[in-house]
């Protein structure tokens, strides 16, 4: 870890992790683990991930949707802001209004660009002296820098490289997770607690990128296996890969960046309005506010919407997608078979005037139509937590 | 007496009289996980061999399945389409993808033996 004390009192400790050559990846705590439990590991942002246990990807869904499922996430980046106004420095960035979050509460936000585009996603938690961040791997390096950069003077950013990030998610994670930390249970819906896990202190909160009531950990690396283990050993629970992350966030209509937003997307586009805040609308003041509060007030020619096919093939992701006519309508950004749906399911962008949930499309699978409809989302119905 | 051959794209190919039953082997449904959807090539339909003759799609990705050798579709499994996970269940068997009559049976002799394809089985770890 870089300890470069620089002007004006910052410190912008923590170097963000690269793997050493591109033929190398880098491993998370848990790395042995995933091996000793039989996982199929696969490159990912650089790491290497299970994208799946011996029980596959179909029953690790379907298990998490009924019990709970142990994710690792620990390739995301964790990242502490401090300064005088931590908050205030951020919404200099992000369209949130995040002077707004109260203490102890998280919400999620996005790095815009002067164009309107989306430079990430990210989970900010407001933890009273310090805005605790949670952005995507494959960006966390960028991120960071741009956080550096245009907070120089501002706030200190501390990449946390001592910890890893664990996610407890289904209807049985708070009867679980109560087990070891029995304040879990109570703690609201995208709130924070600190709290002790046999002995291990972790950041606990009540969020995921499931659809389903759960937890993210933040857990010291030296922690990060015996936790792992001691929630694997309850019977409710089950190790879960990326594969089957990567089918509940789409079953819940969940945006997964490079994917279905990115620097060519815009949170309209997105239709991700209600990240941009009442006052934000009003005050601009973060990157691409001309674009995105143009857009706010005129509509935008594109919007992403979610796309149920009428037959059983699954429409991945760059599937085109046309009108009736065979008129080009957009592109398929994530898209497969949702397990708990028990179909195909899907999200892209459409021309704005077949967005509309009903309007009747054609997915060109292997060069051929499929009858398709746009959908609302989610697909499968959301079950956060709501006391 | 039926002879069984297989492909290095893990297909296999079990011939009876003229008529050949296609699938993909063992090893293909371990590495695809759960079989979601079968696209199925018409009946009549003439495949080249080593060329796409059906496509599998496991929860994760859509794969080619390649005809081991050339003939024309003559019976595809129906019983897919309702139950894509037989192909996990039964890959050899029940889970079977297309009955091909085949134009040579000379074609067979370039594929492998169960006991070469095992063999390249085990050197692909």
């Amino acid at each position: 870890m870089s300890d470069n004390k620089s002007g004006q009192g910052q410190s912008n400790e923590g170097a963000v992790p690269v793997p050493p050559s591109p033929d190398l990846l880098l491993t998370t705590p848990l790395h042995e683990l995933h091996v000793e439990l039989g996982a199929k590991m696969v490159p990912f942002a650089g790491y290497d991930m299970p994208v799946q246990y011996p029980l596959g990807i179909l029953k690790e869904h379907l298990h998490t949707r009924a019990a709970a499922g142990l994710f690792d996430v620990s390739h995301m980046g964790q990242v502490r802001l401090t300064g005088d106004n931590p908050a205030a420095a951020l919404e200099t960035l992000v369209p949130g209004e995040i002077q707004a979050l109260a203490e102890g509460r998280m919400r999620y936000s996005l790095f815009t660009n002067e164009h309107g585009g989306i430079l990430d996603d990210l989970m900010i938690t407001n933890m009273g002296d310090h805005l605790f961040l949670v952005v995507n791997a494959g960006c966390k390096a960028a991120d960071v820098e741009h956080l550096r950069t245009r907070l120089a003077g501002k706030a200190e950013v501390e990449y946390l490289g001592d910890r890893a990030l664990l996610a407890l998610q289904g209807p049985q994670a708070a009867e679980v997770l109560g087990r070891f930390v029995p304040a879990a249970e109570t703690m609201k819906f995208m709130s924070v607690l600190e709290a002790t896990f046999r002995g291990a202190p972790v950041l606990i909160t009540r969020s995921g990128y499931t659809g389903e009531d759960g937890y993210e950990i933040s857990v010291p690396n030296a922690f990060a296996e015996i936790t792992a283990r001691l929630l694997l050993a309850e019977e409710e629970v089950e190790a879960i890969g990326l594969g089957a992350r990567d089918s509940l966030r789409l079953e819940a209509g969940l945006c997964l960046y490079g994917h279905d937003i990115d620097t060519t997307t815009t949170p309209v586009e997105a239709n991700l309005n209600w990240v941009i805040g009442k006052r934000r609308r009003a005050e601009g003041g973060f990157p691409g506010a001309d674009v995105i509060l143009d857009q706010l007030a005129n509509g935008t020619a594109r919007k992403r919407v979610g796309i149920r096919p009428d037959g059983r093939a699954p429409a991945r992701e760059h599937t085109q997608i046309t009108d009736a006519f065979g008129a080009f309508l957009g592109e398929v950004t994530s898209g497969g078979f949702g397990p708990s749906v028990n179909g195909p399911v899907a999200m892209g962008y459409v021309a704005t005037a077949s967005a509309a949930p009903g309007t009747p499309v054609n997915l060109v699978v292997r060069g051929k139509p499929m009858p398709a409809k746009v959908a609302e989302m989610p697909f499968f119905p959301q079950r956060y937590y709501r006391g | 007496m039926s002879i069984i051959k297989f492909t290095k794209d893990h297909e296999w190919i079990k011939l009876d009289g003229e008529v050949a039953t296609v699938g993909i082997t063992d090893y293909a449904q371990q590495q695809l996980g759960d079989v979601v959807f079968v696209e199925l090539p018409e009946v009549g339909r003439n495949v080249v061999a080593g060329k796409e003759a059906a496509v599998v799609e496991s929860v994760k990705a859509a794969s080619e399945v390649y005809a081991p050798v050339a003939g024309d579709v003559v019976e595809v499994n129906e019983a897919l389409a309702d139950d894509p996970a037989l192909v996990n269940r039964d890959p050899q068997g029940e889970g079977w993808f297309v009955k091909l009559r085949i134009e040579n049976q000379g074609d067979l002799d370039d594929l492998l033996d169960e006991a070469a394809y095992k063999e390249y089985c085990e050197g692909l770890h």
